[in-house]
């Protein structure tokens, strides 16, 4: 069954964790959250396949959890604050595991965060939507108004996003 | 009655607990997050309030996938910290107010938000982070300056509550708190954010035009704020970035114009931007000075720590 689609599913490079995920994906966090205690942890490395039979996973479930594919994971409804404790599991850090779902060297990926992150231009929209929020667009504009008197109101990029431009001048006292 | 003097916002990244709890603190990493947060506990240590509302989220510690409650008001005497997989942190058990607490569940559900009881719960970094960056490092055999009332509020399954939601509910516990008999100065924290994803392929992302833009808008115009739908804070701030939503409760439950007293802004922390901002009401309570009524409330949360010791 198709999944349905939602607003959020053109950000990129994102799985939002939403009720259908939640309870496609019940039995990979319940698998997860079981390895907080140490003898299921150690029974599921004792005989991985084995153990996961315990959570009615579906077969592509089993494969990525088998294959730590973390990515995967996700999109069958795995959640990230879940998955990470299988990640703990296995002895990994947080990094690593953000390392391997952006496809980075651990280093690199900590290089990028002292770098100040990964940044937002560009990673927006799949389909194009790359104009900011028009709640910061809103902020900037306002500032342009001030430093430069009358400008009746802020850039509009997309049509179909902004319906309504406002006039700003009238918005603000 | 009892009244809201001030509210604070403060990330809550898991990373800040550790290094506190592992003795980091003065590594130059870590020193750039906690030397914004000294001045604060400056201010906190003078402030005294007897009791803290803390809005937070839990992250599969208390609730996992079989529960998950939109808004969950802990109404328990006590709230042990909760094993993370690393054992709990050595914090000292969070002593409830359960009487004002069950005063705000009764007022808000009859002012139509829903909130789930929890009379047991435990709470993770969520909550102790942001309460050791304002009240410092505590031994876990001492105790917290005050008694405090947890708000879980569901960020983990999308979708969270909207932010006009968690602004509204605010003004709501505003209203039950001041209808609350005693004399009691309350601060109330939103925690969690700012930007930041930890989920997918897009994990890393900062956002801190979106950030900054968020303090200024919460400081002067957060009736804007509240009009923010989710999409647009999963695209700015990353999939977990929708933490913010739970400062607009703090927000709610202030004056309309309040004085910004601190703020501070850093990243990163672990994968996340962290931010801070102490927003203080301007009526007469706020000012008012600790007296014989905190010594009171004092007295009290030393008998419940006795009690529970």
């Amino acid at each position: 069954m198709a999944r349905e689609q939602h607003d959020y599913d053109d950000i990129p490079g994102t799985f939002v964790f939403d009720a259908e995920r939640s309870r496609q994906g019940f039995g990979i966090n319940m698998f997860c959250m079981s390895l907080m205690k140490d003898e299921n942890r150690k029974a599921f490395k004792a005989n991985g396949a084995e153990y996961l039979k315990k959570f009615n996973l579906t077969p592509e479930q089993t494969d990525a959890v088998l294959k730590r594919d973390y990515n995967r994971m996700l999109e069958l409804g795995g959640n990230i604050y879940f998955t990470a404790k299988l990640g703990a599991a296995d002895g990994h850090s947080f990094q690593h595991l953000a390392a391997v779902m952006t496809g980075n060297t651990q280093q690199d990926y900590a290089a990028m965060m002292l770098g100040g992150g990964r940044s937002v231009e560009g990673n927006r929209s799949r389909s194009g939507k790359n104009a900011p929020s028009k709640f910061l667009a809103g902020a900037a504009a306002k500032k342009a108004k001030k430093k430069s008197a009358a400008k009746p109101k802020a850039k509009t990029k997309s049509k179909s996003k902004k319906s309504k431009p406002k006039p700003k001048s009238a918005k603000r006292k | 009655m009892a009244r809201i003097i001030a509210g604070i916002g403060a990330s809550h990244v898991p990373a800040i607990g550790a290094a506190l709890d592992n003795g980091k603190t003065e590594e130059p990493y870590w020193k750039r997050v906690f030397s914004g947060f000294e001045k604060s506990q400056e201010w906190m240590r003078e402030l005294k309030p007897d009791v803290a509302i803390v809005v937070y989220n839990d992250h599969a510690s208390a609730f996992s996938v079989e529960m998950i409650p939109t808004f969950a008001l802990g109404c328990a005497v006590e709230f042990p910290p909760a094993d993370e997989g690393w054992g709990p942190r050595p914090v000292p058990v969070v002593q409830g107010y359960p009487a004002l607490a069950s005063h705000i569940a009764q007022s808000v559900i009859l002012d139509e938000f829903d909130l789930t009881i929890c009379n047991k719960m435990e709470v993770d970094h969520g909550m102790t982070v942001p309460m050791n960056l304002l009240f410092g490092k505590i031994d876990k055999n001492s105790h917290w300056p005050c008694p405090v009332i947890p708000l879980a509020v569901n960020v983990v399954m999308y979708p969270p509550p909207t932010g006009h939601r968690c602004y509204m509910l605010g003004k709501a516990i505003r209203k039950a708190v001041e209808s609350y008999p005693e004399d009691l100065r309350v601060v109330i924290f939103g925690t969690g954010g700012l930007s930041h994803q930890i989920s997918g392929p897009r994990a890393g992302l900062i956002n801190s035009k979106w950030d900054k833009n968020f303090l200024d808008n919460l400081s002067r115009d957060p009736k804007k704020l509240a009009k923010i739908p989710h999409i647009d804070y999963m695209r700015e701030a990353g999939a977990e970035g929708i933490e913010m939503v739970m400062w607009l409760v703090m927000r709610g439950a202030l004056d309309d114009k309040v004085d910004e007293v601190y703020r501070f802004y850093t990243v990163p922390a672990s994968n996340t931007a962290v931010g801070h901002i102490i927003l203080a009401n301007r009526g007469k309570a706020a000012k008012h000075k600790p007296a014989a009524k905190h010594k009171r409330a004092a007295a009290r949360t030393k008998s419940l720590v006795r009690r529970s010791a």
